[in-house]
């Protein structure tokens, strides 16, 4: 791998994708700040990070649908390079109980949350291979790995993100290339604008923190496995969510 | 392309990419027995031969190739070389 890589983060005009976007750039690498129904918050992010003297464009792409991942690879790839580093961060989620959940929507979360994920890890990895040095990190959830009633859906598409990375993993870390997937707990974003406030105080309850985290912890993290000196760190499930699931 | 030529090319990238000599890539080599090739290394290569000859080989496609032999008509196919 020569010098910084480029780093393609989906979902990234806002919330925990903004965070790791800017925490990518401050890291030296150049970022296409993806979006799908968000032009203006992905511009704001990108143009922060260029006035910072940064490298970053925005992109469009919904992760959902083959055709636009492959032409949202191939302009990145053409504006800023080959992409070492995937942030699958791109998320849905519609809160009901299973009894009564449209089928409609239940696609829609396990397109964009785990089929997403797949297609552009599948998109990004010939480059990968061809370094032989590439960073994939998924970002799944807490309720990856503890129920919550209302988010069959949504916990079903995260914690498919875990075996994804672990098998991904598998197939790949020989590569020089890592896949690892971190599970966030309760992060002020628009995901979890919608949430009650009294579901929010309950989470806050379980948390041994006893508060929600921020987008810059979760950054923190997998700007961390995003670079060189995570290189042995290969299908980890990294919670970060004040000791919630712990 | 001519179908020699076409050989040719594609046994010399399969060499480089399975890092065996040339003179081990003949049409009657096997990858996983005689060239020591695993999942991850016929992916790559198939991979390199997609981009070298600009054609799209589907996975299944690959399914039933064993040998440098059928690597070889498989491309030549997709570029529909004269044999």
């Amino acid at each position: 791998m020569a010098d910084a890589p480029v780093a393609f983060v989906t979902g990234a005009s806002r919330g925990i994708g903004r965070a790791v976007s800017e925490g990518l750039a401050r890291a030296g690498l150049a970022v296409a700040v993806g979006y799908r129904s968000d032009p203006e918050g992905a511009e704001e992010i990108a143009q922060k990070i260029v006035s910072d003297d940064g490298r970053a464009f925005t992109q469009t792409i919904d992760v959902a649908d083959e055709d636009s991942v492959a032409e949202a690879f191939a302009t990145v790839e053409r504006e800023l390079g080959p992409v070492g580093v995937l942030v699958n961060n791109a998320g849905y989620t519609k809160d009901g109980l299973a009894v009564r959940y449209q089928v409609e929507t239940w696609d829609r979360t396990i397109d964009t949350n785990l089929k997403g994920a797949f297609l552009c890890s599948r998109r990004a990895l010939p480059a990968m291979l061809k370094s032989r040095w590439g960073r994939v990190v998924n970002v799944a959830s807490a309720a990856a790995l503890r129920g919550n009633a209302g988010q069959t859906a949504y916990s079903a598409s995260k914690a498919g993100l875990v075996g994804f990375t672990k098998s991904l993993a598998r197939e790949v870390g020989i590569r020089g290339i890592t896949v690892n997937v971190v599970c966030p707990g309760f992060v002020e974003t628009r995901l979890t604008e919608a949430t009650p406030d009294e579901i929010k105080a309950r989470y806050i309850e379980m948390t041994p923190a006893g508060r929600v985290g921020t987008p810059e912890e979760m950054a923190a993290v997998i700007v961390f496995l995003a670079g060189a000196s995570a290189s042995y760190v290969n299908g980890a499930v990294i919670p970060i969510d004040g000791g919630l699931t712990a | 392309m001519e179908k020699p030529e076409l050989q040719d090319k594609v046994c010399s990238i399969l060499a480089e990419q399975l890092a065996v000599d040339r003179d081990k890539v003949t049409p009657e080599a096997r990858f996983s027995e005689d060239l020591d090739a695993d999942s991850l290394d016929l992916v790559e290569a198939v991979l390199a031969l997609e981009e070298e000859f600009g054609v799209s080989i589907p996975e299944d496609e690959m399914e039933n190739v064993k040998t440098v032999g059928q690597a070889v008509d498989l491309v030549a196919s997709k570029v529909g070389a004269s044999a």
